[in-house]
């Protein structure tokens, strides 16, 4: 792995014929006949789609209907009650949970990606002192396990007074070094000319960074804010150990205290869950293509 | 070198050419030390936050490790490798639990990372067909992974209960069996635990694989074809070699995840029945921050992470041995 690490990365990916179009790949293999094609297609979406949609209908269900043996699909009596439920209940506000979690996944990320990049600008461009060391050491602790930092990390973060805090599911998490060896990665990749021509016209080194780098580099931030808002967002240990009381807690966290109070009440179950799950399915869907280019660029790039 | 310095006058009396010299020398030294000064003021924000939150706690946790470190009591005696030795040996309250979570840890692994290797890339290949609204079933299988772990499991648990979940029922109108205790009993809950971490992330690798798939250029599998190589033929020879960028990271990642699985056991069968589907981070957490027995659960993430580090070790030269058979032949 180290030895990947010195030799010149790629350049910065521009679309290639084959994705320009990604609706129309040109002269694909002649594929899957077509009824089998959409049969396959077809399972998969039942199989994707239902347990959703059964989700939805188990929360607008009365407590009886939703424990019924025989599947109801749509809720005989629709009712909002179990939202009201759970929305009333001071020991599990989901709509709180629901903006912590947002905002605990928004600020991780835009705290990764303002650290990162200025990291990663100075490791891939500055000459200083004490640079090779420093690097090795950071991409040294991207082979370690998290799992070493989980107790020492619980101990320190309670000798801060975050246990219970935002900030302890907020700040911990971007100290990893995934995302500077990313940036480092994609800037060496980047001409250096634009960056000299602007120095040489006298922008100093910050204005340089802000109006050259990081305009060109806004597919490679964008991945990481998404990579690290998906990591923060699925996270789950954590956030379940730190945060403790009701109002404190983030949606994994208070899910799990959600369930742990109705182990059998699925009509309130479901409603937290749908609760938790709409916001973020809506926010999907406008920027779905964002979140899976993301993903996929991620992958390429690794 | 100070002489220089002092004036320019002196530079001047020496001569014009080498004085400029100097002063560019000087200046360069200068512009040097602008430039470390810039690069240590861009790095600190994040080595702030790399020391307190990664080299510190490794730090802390191998002396955490060497102690019998217990939150609530007010001394934390050195004891050496004790910590160590009683897992090892077995004396620790802790090793039967622990030997266990790491067994458990290891079939779940076992289990996953092939259908999470394989599953994905079916689908993958089925998507980079061409057909209408493709983008929007890959949104679609991506979808639970962005629900997070938490909503996916609490959902499963109500869909595979004993008596009133939908699986049961369906496969009992299937005239199979219609009362599988999919959380309570072994092994179901492995098979529950497994295919719902697929449901779960089949998408994020599937995507992977797909964008690799429209990498590989279309000539290749013209050629492919002129030359009478049938479908089986293009995949080996073709879409394979073609995914061998993103299959590293692909395994890595996969094996990453399923080392690390906790929330889908917590919630969904609570390590259950007993302690049988207890994970090694499980057991880790339940020591050191249920229990508050710190020092155990550090020297259990210590052998669990050389466990993974040689794993790691093991899956980076399988990869590295076949890409050196690819490249010879």
């Amino acid at each position: 792995m180290s030895s990947t690490l010195e030799t010149p990365p790629d350049t910065p990916r521009r679309p290639r014929a084959s994705e320009r179009s990604s609706s129309e790949p040109v002269g694909r293999p002649r594929g899957l006949r077509r009824p089998l094609l959409y049969g396959v297609l077809g399972l998969l979406t039942l199989l994707f789609v239902s347990p959703l949609i059964y989700m939805v209908s188990t929360s607008f269900k009365t407590t009886s209907d939703a424990a019924s043996p025989t599947p109801l699909w749509i809720p005989p009596e629709p009712t909002s009650a179990a939202f009201e439920s759970i929305i009333g209940n001071e020991a599990t506000p989901v709509m709180r949970w629901l903006i912590s979690s947002l905002l605990a996944a928004t600020l991780q990320s835009v705290l990764i990606v303002a650290t990162a990049s200025l990291a990663a600008y100075a490791l891939a461009r500055l000459e200083f002192p004490g640079k090779r060391t420093i690097f090795a050491i950071i991409i040294a602790t991207l082979f370690i396990p998290p799992v070493i930092l989980l107790i020492p990390n619980y101990l320190i973060v309670g000798r801060l007074g975050w246990l219970d805090t935002l900030a302890a599911v907020v700040v911990p998490g971007a100290a990893g070094a995934f995302g500077v060896f990313f940036l480092r990665q994609f800037f060496l990749g980047l001409p250096r000319e634009l960056e000299e021509a602007a120095f040489l016209d006298g922008a100093s080194r910050w204005r340089t960074f802000t109006s050259i780098v990081l305009p060109l580099s806004r597919p490679a931030l964008v991945t990481l804010a998404m990579l690290s808002f998906l990591t923060n967002w699925n996270d789950f240990l954590w956030p379940v150990y730190v945060l403790f009381s009701p109002e404190n807690q983030t949606l994994p966290a208070g899910l799990s205290t959600l369930q742990n109070a109705n182990a059998v009440r699925y009509d309130l179950l479901m409603a937290g869950a749908l609760l938790a799950s709409a916001p973020v399915l809506v926010l999907y869907s406008a920027a779905q293509r964002y979140v899976v280019e993301g993903v996929s660029r991620a992958g390429l790039k690794g | 070198m100070s002489n220089t310095e002092l004036s320019p006058t002196t530079a001047a009396g020496v001569g014009a050419t080498s004085g400029s010299a100097e002063v560019r020398r000087a200046e360069r030294d200068t512009a040097r030390r602008a430039e470390a000064r810039d690069a240590y003021l861009l790095l600190a924000p994040y080595l702030v936050l790399f020391l307190v939150f990664v080299i510190a706690p490794i730090v802390f946790g191998v002396w955490i490790s060497l102690h019998e470190y217990d939150y609530s009591l007010p001394s934390k005696p050195f004891i050496g490798l004790d910590n160590y030795s009683g897992l090892l040996n077995g004396s620790s309250p802790f090793a039967a639990l622990f030997w266990q979570s790491m067994r458990a840890t290891w079939l779940f692994t076992v289990l996953s990372v092939p259908l999470l290797l394989v599953i994905p890339l079916l689908v993958a290949l089925v998507m980079n067909q061409r057909f209408r609204g493709r983008n929007l079933f890959r949104a679609l299988y991506f979808a639970p992974y962005v629900l997070g772990v938490a909503v996916v499991s609490v959902l499963w648990r109500y869909l595979l209960d004993t008596n009133i979940g939908l699986v049961n029922h369906y496969l009992g109108l299937l005239g199979l069996p219609d009362n599988i205790p999919w959380l309570t009993q072994l092994p179901w809950g492995w098979a529950s635990l497994v295919g719902v971490t697929v449901w779960w992330t089949l998408g994020f690798n599937a995507v992977i694989y797909l964008a690799a798939l429209q990498e590989i250029s279309a000539d290749l599998y013209e050629a492919a074809r002129v030359d009478g190589a049938g479908a089986w033929h293009r995949f080996r020879y073709v879409t394979l070699p073609g995914l061998r960028p993103v299959l590293l990271f692909v395994t890595s990642v996969t094996i990453i995840a399923s080392v690390n699985m906790f929330g889908q056991s917590f919630l969904m069968t609570a390590g259950g029945p007993g302690t049988a589907t207890r994970t090694a981070i499980y057991q880790i957490a339940d020591t050191g921050l249920t229990n508050f027995n710190s020092g155990a659960a550090s020297a259990m993430s210590m052998i669990f992470s050389f466990f993974l580090m040689l794993v790691s070790v093991v899956v980076f030269f399988l990869f590295r041995d076949r890409d050196a058979a690819g490249g010879a032949q």
